[in-house]
C-alpha cells in the first residue's frame, strides 16, 4: 500500500529518532502474558543505547529480564503502577539508583497529559493493526493472536508521546475499524510473531470462588452496598477482580432483581461478571480501561454499549470529564489498613514491594462510597495495622472496610455507619479490629528496611505521598 | 454445629466468623491414627487460646474402648471444652464410664460438673436404645444421629429422600424430648447439591430437631434461613406472648387471644418461635423479656 | 532421643522436627520471618524448657501458624522423639 508505515523494529527505532536518556513507554494490556517491554528493551539493548528511561502503565513476573538491562545500564529509570515478582524483589533490594516512580492509572494519565511524564517514544503493542497504524485490543481477521480488548492504558501514550510505534502480530487490511489507536497518532509500524502468549493475557471464565472466607466478605461487602443508601436505580459501581469482590456482584445482582434496580454504568476493569449482568439488562453501560477476560475482550468488540476508555478519561483527577468523578460505589482490595483507614496496595508485609497502585487512589478519592474488602489476618500477616507500611491511598477517600471480624465506617462518615447499623451489621470500631489482630498473632518486629530510597509513590495530584526504603536481607 | 477436622489448624483458627451456634471439632473419623496424637494437643491449644467468643465448643471424641479416648477426655476436660460428643453411642453404661472419666479429670483440676456429654448414636442398637443414653447422665445435654455408620449397621445405603433414615430421625426426636435434651441431625456432605440439602433440612426441621450438623460453612445459610421464623410466625409468635403477660398481669390462668382461649401447645409453639427467632438474630432479646 | 517430625505444610501450619542436640538449636523457614521470626523461636523455645527438653536440634518450616498451632507442633515433635507422652495413660 502507499504510505505504508511498516517497517523492522531496528528501522521504527532509528525513524524515530530516540536518544540515549530519553524515556520509552508501554503499556500492559498484555498483563503476564506481554512479550512487548522485553522484545524492545533487548533490541534497544542490542542497537548499544544506554540511561533509557522506562515509563510503562504497570510490570509484572515477565518482566525479569529488565533486572539485566538495569544492571547493563540499558534502564536507568522506572516508572509504573506496580512491580511484581524477581523484579520487584531486585528493586526492593536496592537494584535501581534511581527510585521508581509510583502512580495510579489516573495519575499517570494525568502526568501525561499534563507534561510532567514526558514521553519521546511509545512501544504500543496492539491486537491488530492495519499498515498505517490503525490499531486496537482485539481483531476481526482470521489470524487474530493476542486479543486484550480495551487498550486503555495505551491511549494518553499514543496522543502524547512524540513518536508512537504499533507492534502488532496480526496485520490486517486497511482499513482496521473500528479502532482505539488512531493513524494519526502512529508514526511507525512493526510486525512481529507474536505480541503476548495470550493464555496469560487473560484467564477464562474467572471462576467463582469457592473459598469460604471469601465467600463470607463478598456477602457483607454485599451487604454494606446494598444498605448504604447508594443503592438505588441508576447507581454505578466498579470492582475488582479479586474473589471476594466478584462473588460480591453474584450477590448483589440478586439483590438488583428482587428490587427491580438497575445499575447505569460499571466501570474500570471489567469482567465476565459484568458482562454478564449488561447483556441480562441490569447494568445499561460499560465504561473499560482494561478488559480483564476473553468475554469482556469480545464484548467490547462487539457491544456498542461497552465503551473503551483512555486512564485520562477513566481515573484522571484533574481531567473534568473522568468517569471516577460519577462513580457511586467502588469495591477496593487492600495489603494493610491502618487504624486511621490509609491503605497499602503496594508493599507486602516484608517489605518487599508486590501490587500495583492500578486506579486504587482514583476511584476511592473520587467515588460517594469507597469499601475495602480484605481479611484481618492472611496467615499470620495482619491486614489491620496500626501504620500501613506504604501509604498509597489517604484515609480520607476511605468509607469503609468490611473485614471476617466486622465492618468499620470511617467516622467521617457517621450517616453510613448509622444505616449500617440499622441494617443489624456488625460495625465495629477499627480501632478493636487491629488489637483483634495483635491477640491473635502478636506484635510483628519491624521490618528491616535501609535508608535507600527505591521508590516514591505519587499522589494523583502528581505530589509525593511516601517513599519506599530499601529492604535488608 | 459445624465439623471442623482436628488436625486442620487453618481451618480451626477461624471456623467461629461463619457463625455457627457451634463448632465440633473432630479428633475421631477424620484423624489418622498416625495423627491422633498431634491432632489431640493441636484441639488442646487451640481450645485453651483461641477466643471463639459466644460459640459453643464441642470436640468429638476416640471412642473410650480405643487406645485415644481416655487421652482425648483428659486433654479437652483440662482445655475447658463446653461439650464433649461421645461416638457411637451403643448403651447408657458407656455414658456412664464417659461420665466418670470426665469426672476424674475434672476433680484433678478442680472444674467438677462443667463438661456436658453429647452422645451420637450410629447403630441400630444405640436407635433401640436411645432414650436411655438421653437420659443416662445429668450431664447429657443432647443426642445426635450419625447417619454414615448407621446406614452401614442397617446394611443399606443413604439416598437423597431418607427413606432409610426415617425411623432414627423420630426415635432421636422422640427420645430427646422424653429426656428434655436437645437432638441434633447428622451432615449432609454433598457440597455441591444445595437444593436437596435445603429439602433435607426442611424435612428435620418437621420432624423437631433442634439443629443440623453440617461439614462447611457454605451450608450455614441454608440452616439459618430454614430453622428462622417467618415474618408472618413471629408476629403470630408475639401476639400469643403478649396475651400470656396480659393473662399474668390480670392473675388470670385463661389466656385468650382475639377472643379465642389460647391452648397450651400454642403458648410452647409460640415461646419456641421467640427463642429462634432471638437465636437467629432477626429480633432482639430485650424486646420480647 | 530419636528424631520425630510433627505438623504439616499447609497454610496455618508448621512442621517440625525434633531431634538429638546439644543446647537448643532452631532453624527457621518462615515467610513471616522478619517480622515473627523471634516471636515463633521463643515461643518453640518455650516449649521444648516448659517439657524439660534442654538439648535438641530443632528445624522448623512455618506456613503462617500462629502461637498455639507452634506450641502443639512442638510438643507432638517432642513427645514422638523422647517416646514420653504429656497426658495419662
Amino acid at each position: 500500500m502507499r504510505n505504508s508505515k511498516v517497517v523492522s523494529l531496528e528501522e521504527a527505532v532509528k525513524r524515530s529518532g530516540l536518544k540515549d536518556g530519553m524515556t520509552i513507554s508501554f503499556h500492559h494490556h498484555f498483563r503476564g502474558g506481554d512479550k512487548v517491554v522485553n522484545l524492545v528493551v533487548d533490541k534497544l539493548a542490542q542497537m548499544g543505547f544506554k540511561d533509557l528511561k522506562l515509563a510503562a502503565s504497570s510490570l509484572s513476573d515477565v518482566h525479569k529480564p529488565l533486572i539485566e538491562h538495569i544492571k547493563n545500564g540499558v534502564i536507568s529509570g522506572i516508572s509504573t503502577s506496580g512491580l511484581r515478582g524477581d523484579l520487584a524483589d531486585a528493586i526492593s533490594h536496592g537494584l535501581m539508583k534511581e527510585p521508581v516512580v509510583f502512580r495510579s492509572h489516573g495519575g499517570r494519565g494525568s502526568a501525561i497529559a499534563k507534561g510532567e511524564l514526558k514521553i519521546d517514544v511509545a512501544f504500543l503493542g496492539a491486537s491488530s493493526a492495519d499498515e498505517l497504524g490503525n490499531a486496537c485490543g482485539y481483531s476481526r481477521s482470521e489470524n487474530a493472536k493476542s486479543i486484550c480488548g480495551s487498550l486503555g492504558y495505551a491511549l494518553p501514550d499514543a496522543r502524547y508521546a512524540k513518536h508512537v510505534v504499533v507492534i502488532t502480530d496480526d496485520l490486517v487490511a486497511y482499513p482496521n475499524m473500528p479502532m482505539s489507536i488512531s493513524a494519526a497518532d502512529v508514526e511507525s509500524v512493526v510486525v512481529v510473531d507474536s505480541v503476548g502468549d495470550s493464555s496469560k493475557i487473560s484467564s477464562g471464565a474467572i471462576r467463582d470462588s469457592k473459598n469460604p472466607r471469601d465467600i463470607l466478605l463478598a456477602k457483607q461487602a454485599a451487604k454494606v452496598i446494598i444498605n448504604s443508601g447508594y443503592f438505588k436505580d441508576g447507581f454505578s459501581i466498579q470492582t475488582g477482580t479479586g474473589g471476594a469482590s466478584l462473588a460480591a456482584v453474584k450477590y448483589i445482582r440478586e439483590e438488583m432483581l428482587s428490587r427491580g434496580i438497575k445499575a447505569s454504568f460499571a466501570l474500570g476493569g471489567i469482567t465476565a461478571h459484568m458482562v454478564k449482568l449488561h447483556e441480562e439488562g441490569l447494568i445499561g453501560k460499560l465504561i473499560d480501561v482494561q478488559s480483564f477476560d476473553k468475554v469482556a475482550a469480545e464484548s467490547i468488540k462487539d457491544d456498542p454499549m461497552h465503551q473503551e476508555v483512555s486512564a485520562v478519561e477513566y481515573a484522571s483527577g484533574e481531567h473534568p470529564g473522568s468517569a471516577t468523578h460519577a462513580l457511586d460505589i467502588v469495591i477496593l482490595s487492600a495489603l494493610e489498613v491502618d487504624t486511621d483507614f490509609n491503605v497499602n496496595v503496594l508493599v507486602g508485609s516484608d517489605g518487599i514491594i508486590r501490587g500495583a497502585i492500578g486506579g486504587h487512589q482514583d476511584t476511592a478519592a473520587d467515588s460517594a462510597l469507597s469499601i475495602i474488602v480484605c481479611p484481618l489476618l492472611r496467615g499470620r500477616i495482619p491486614c489491620v495495622v496500626p501504620h500501613v507500611t506504604t501509604l498509597i491511598t489517604p484515609g480520607k477517600s476511605v468509607d469503609v472496610v468490611v473485614t471476617e471480624y466486622g465492618i468499620a465506617v470511617n467516622p467521617a462518615r457517621p450517616e453510613i455507619a448509622e444505616k449500617l447499623k440499622e441494617a443489624g451489621l456488625n460495625i465495629v470500631d477499627i480501632k478493636d479490629l487491629a488489637a483483634k489482630a495483635k491477640s491473635i498473632i502478636g506484635t510483628p518486629d519491624p521490618l528491616p528496611f535501609g535508608d535507600k530510597v527505591v521508590g516514591i509513590v505519587m499522589n494523583r495530584d502528581g505530589s509525593v505521598l511516601d517513599k519506599i526504603y530499601n529492604i535488608l536481607q | 454445629m459445624m465439623f471442623v477436622p482436628g488436625n486442620n489448624p487453618g481451618m480451626m483458627a477461624d471456623a467461629h466468623i461463619y457463625g455457627p451456634d457451634s463448632i465440633m471439632l473432630d479428633l475421631e473419623d477424620s484423624v489418622t491414627m498416625a495423627e491422633k496424637d498431634a491432632a489431640r494437643l493441636l484441639v488442646y491449644n487451640a481450645l485453651k487460646t483461641i477466643d471463639y467468643g459466644s460459640t459453643e465448643m464441642v470436640v468429638r471424641i476416640n471412642p473410650l474402648n480405643t487406645p485415644y479416648g481416655k487421652k482425648d477426655v483428659e486433654a479437652v476436660v483440662k482445655a475447658g471444652v463446653d461439650v464433649i460428643r461421645m461416638p457411637k453411642t451403643e448403651t447408657a453404661d458407656e455414658v456412664r464410664e464417659l461420665e466418670a472419666e470426665i469426672l476424674k479429670v475434672e476433680t484433678e483440676i478442680g472444674r467438677v460438673g462443667e463438661t456436658r456429654i453429647m452422645a451420637a448414636i450410629e447403630s441400630a442398637l444405640g436407635i433401640v436404645n436411645a432414650y436411655e443414653i438421653a437420659t443416662s447422665s445429668k450431664r447429657m445435654m443432647g443426642i445426635a444421629l450419625g447417619a454414615e455408620d448407621y446406614s452401614a449397621n442397617l446394611k443399606t445405603n443413604r439416598t437423597p429422600g431418607g427413606a432409610e433414615l426415617l425411623l432414627a430421625r423420630e426415635q432421636i426426636v422422640v427420645a430427646a424430648r422424653a429426656a428434655g435434651i436437645s437432638c441434633f441431625d447428622t451432615v449432609y456432605s454433598n457440597l455441591d447439591d444445595m437444593e436437596t440439602f435445603r429439602k433435607e433440612v426442611e424435612l428435620i426441621k418437621t420432624l423437631g430437631f433442634d439443629g443440623k450438623s453440617i461439614i462447611n460453612p457454605r451450608q450455614i445459610e441454608v440452616v439459618n434461613s430454614v430453622f428462622t421464623p417467618t415474618e408472618k410466625e413471629i408476629t403470630k409468635a408475639r401476639a400469643v406472648v403478649a396475651a400470656i403477660k396480659e393473662a399474668q398481669a390480670k392473675g388470670s390462668g385463661v389466656i385468650s387471644l382475639n377472643g379465642k382461649m389460647v391452648d397450651r401447645p400454642v403458648v410452647l409453639r409460640a415461646e419456641r418461635t421467640i427463642a429462634l427467632a432471638v437465636a437467629a438474630g432477626v429480633i432482639d432479646k430485650e424486646e420480647v423479656l | 532421643m530419636k528424631e520425630a517430625i510433627a505438623g504439616t505444610l499447609e497454610s496455618g501450619d508448621i512442621m517440625v522436627t525434633v531431634g538429638p542436640g546439644k543446647g537448643l538449636e532452631i532453624e527457621l523457614q518462615s515467610s513471616v520471618a522478619a517480622q515473627f521470626g523471634r516471636q515463633i523461636k521463643a515461643v518453640i523455645t518455650e516449649t521444648l524448657e516448659g517439657l524439660g527438653i534442654e538439648d535438641a536440634h530443632v528445624q522448623a518450616i512455618d506456613k503462617g501458624a500462629i502461637d498455639c498451632t507452634i506450641r502443639a507442633r512442638v510438643t507432638a515433635a517432642a513427645v514422638r522423639a523422647t517416646g514420653k507422652d504429656v497426658w495419662k495413660d
